[in-house]
């Protein structure tokens, strides 16, 4: 017969040791995790460094063609091609925003400053962050997918093997267009955000137009508008960053250009939620 | 640093001792190519040939600078160059300033997409040669009658066959008049009419252009076709370099007069036998296991 107290302190031996690597395989994992996270914004940045870098020598040096056609192609697929989703999204957003704060503003007596809040909300807030979620959905997926099927088909390959750089051929392009063409399509969507609002506060809350109007230029200053689009600006760039880096990193076949475009529009959104709340906090501080 | 066999001027490439490591999910590495030296004359066709994972494609993409090697020396003796040019020592501008005097056939034949032939076969010539667009036009019509593609200049890459790409592929491949041509698996997922068509096509090029020729193929009858000279490999090492004469001698031999495994597994090879040295598993390293498995 084996003792008892040999046999409950083998017991607690193997739990102990079961903890132990329970602990270390956790570790382990939040460790590879952290990584690839780290691996994944190193990448993202030194890309940025990359692209620069090729936009300033297109410019400055003669000898390296900066691609005017390849950056009005990707301005006018970027851009154009969204203007109809973002003009759905905003007026959507308006009209929603309004009917929304319509009860609690008339239970003080301020129905018509729904004006006040429509505005602020569009242009210092709504208007980018969604501009740039649909266009991380639109744009940033389709970016994704392109670069990745590139890469598979071995067109990358076959452009160094040219001794043309990628990065300049296909992100210097993709990111200018993006980070250009989200600051006109956050113009259009604080217009169309602010008339979503107009259209409710006057048709269904009853609020008199020119009221609304006045009140709405009273609330913006110009601070609002140009906050808003020095956002919309770094998250065009950013979803585009994001898009040529998932694309350029892909493998795995048509499997692998999937994965891309998910990670693209799954990250990009992560990364603008946070940058609205750093540049918030950033501007709050500074009483902008 | 020139090989025994003929002086420097001889030479297109001098490969030596090249090692090229991956590394393994598990924190190791695995050694594909293995010290692996020959060497390229220059105007020959030479065939690059072995199994699934013996480390031909990773040859090909440490020849053409898209993968550094982690030992060993890659020297090009390009004309007009007093000293020649290792690849393996060389920064991203001076590997660019070598691959203009080089052109690649990707195994797709890997056409920008967006753009129209005429367009892909123009671009290494608008971005490097830096003459008149009408002088562009001219080339590019020249390049694409070169590989009878003229008819097709204004279509886009989706709308060619698997040979018609390749073929326009070898027209940008041109562009810029290489002194060598690297060819990946020129025959692979072609017809043999039209695989034949192609190797006329490479063999045609060679003779008129008289450039230096790799070809990476497991194509046989289309290795036999093109060849001057070829080097086996297996397991990440060179196991033969010759004439293609004396690879024909191993290929139409009497099993029983082979002398030892080496001669044994290119025997199979160059016959497609299914039994042999190659299917062997106890004779596969971990790499050619993983490709053979698909992984």
């Amino acid at each position: 017969m084996s003792d008892p107290s040999s046999e409950s302190a083998a017991g607690r031996s193997h739990i102990a040791y079961r903890a132990i690597s329970g602990v270390g395989s956790i570790t382990r994992d939040q460790a590879s995790r952290l990584v690839s996270i780290l691996s994944f914004v190193g990448g993202v940045t030194y890309l940025f460094y990359d692209a620069l870098v090729w936009a300033f020598r297109g410019v400055f040096q003669s000898r390296i063609r900066f691609g005017w056609p390849a950056l009005v192609h990707q301005m006018v697929r970027v851009g154009v091609r969204s203007i109809s989703i973002v003009f759905l999204v905003q007026i959507f957003i308006g009209m929603i925003l309004a009917l929304q704060m319509a009860p609690t503003l008339q239970s003080y007596g301020q129905l018509e400053r729904v004006a006040d809040v429509v505005g602020i909300a569009v242009v210092r807030e709504l208007g980018p962050l969604l501009t740039g979620i649909v266009l991380s959905g639109f744009a940033g997926a389709s970016i994704a997918a392109e670069i990745g099927a590139m890469v598979e088909a071995e067109e990358i390959k076959a452009l160094r093997a040219h001794a043309l750089n990628p990065v300049r051929f296909l992100v210097t392009p993709r990111v200018l267009a993006t980070a250009g063409m989200i600051v006109v399509l956050t113009v259009m969507a604080d217009y169309i955000g602010v008339f979503g609002g107009f259209l409710t506060s006057v048709f269904i809350l009853d609020v008199p137009p020119s009221l609304y109007v006045n009140l709405t230029l009273d609330a913006l200053k110009m601070t609002d508008f140009v906050t808003g689009l020095v956002k919309a600006c770094v998250f065009g760039a950013v979803i585009a960053l994001i898009a040529c880096y998932e694309g350029l990193n892909v493998s795995g076949g048509a499997e692998g250009v999937g994965r891309a475009t998910t990670a693209t529009v799954v990250k990009s959104i992560v990364a603008l939620i946070g940058i609205d709340a750093m540049f918030t906090a950033v501007f709050y501080a500074l009483g902008i | 640093m020139a090989s025994a066999r003929g002086s420097a001027t001889d030479l297109a490439i001098s490969v030596r001792d090249v090692v090229k490591e991956f590394p393994t999910g598990d924190g190791g590495v695995i050694r594909v190519l293995d010290g692996v030296t020959f060497d390229i004359r220059r105007g020959e066709t030479l065939v690059i040939m072995g199994g699934s994972g013996c480390g031909k494609s990773t040859l090909l993409n440490c020849l053409i600078g898209e993968y550094s090697v982690n030992g060993g020396h890659i020297l090009f003796f390009t004309k007009n160059m007093r000293e020649p040019a290792d690849i393996a020592l060389m920064d991203e501008d001076g590997l660019n300033e070598l691959r203009k005097r080089y052109g690649i056939l990707f195994q797709s034949g890997a056409l920008f997409g967006s753009m129209t032939l005429a367009e892909n076969v123009a671009l290494p010539l608008i971005e490097h040669s830096y003459v008149d667009a009408s002088i562009i036009d001219i080339v590019v019509t020249l390049k694409l009658q070169q590989v009878k593609m003229l008819a097709h200049r204004n279509k886009m890459p989706s709308q060619l066959s698997g040979g018609q790409k390749k073929r326009a592929g070898l027209a940008r491949a041109t562009a810029l008049d290489p002194e060598i041509l690297f060819y990946d698996e020129p025959s692979a997922g072609l017809d043999p009419v039209t695989s034949a068509a192609i190797d006329e096509l490479m063999m045609d090029l060679s003779r008129k252009l008289r450039v230096t020729s790799v070809v990476v193929t497991h194509e046989m009858d289309s290795a036999f076709r093109i060849a001057d000279r070829m080097v086996m490999l297996d397991k990440g090492r060179v196991l033969k370099i010759g004439d293609r004469c004396e690879f024909e001698r191993i290929r139409d031999a009497d099993p029983g007069t082979l002398d030892g495994r080496d001669e044994r597994l290119m025997h199979q090879f160059l016959r497609g036998a299914s039994e042999g040295p190659i299917t062997d598993a106890d004779g596969m390293t971990e790499f050619e296991k993983l490709i053979i498995a698909g992984e």
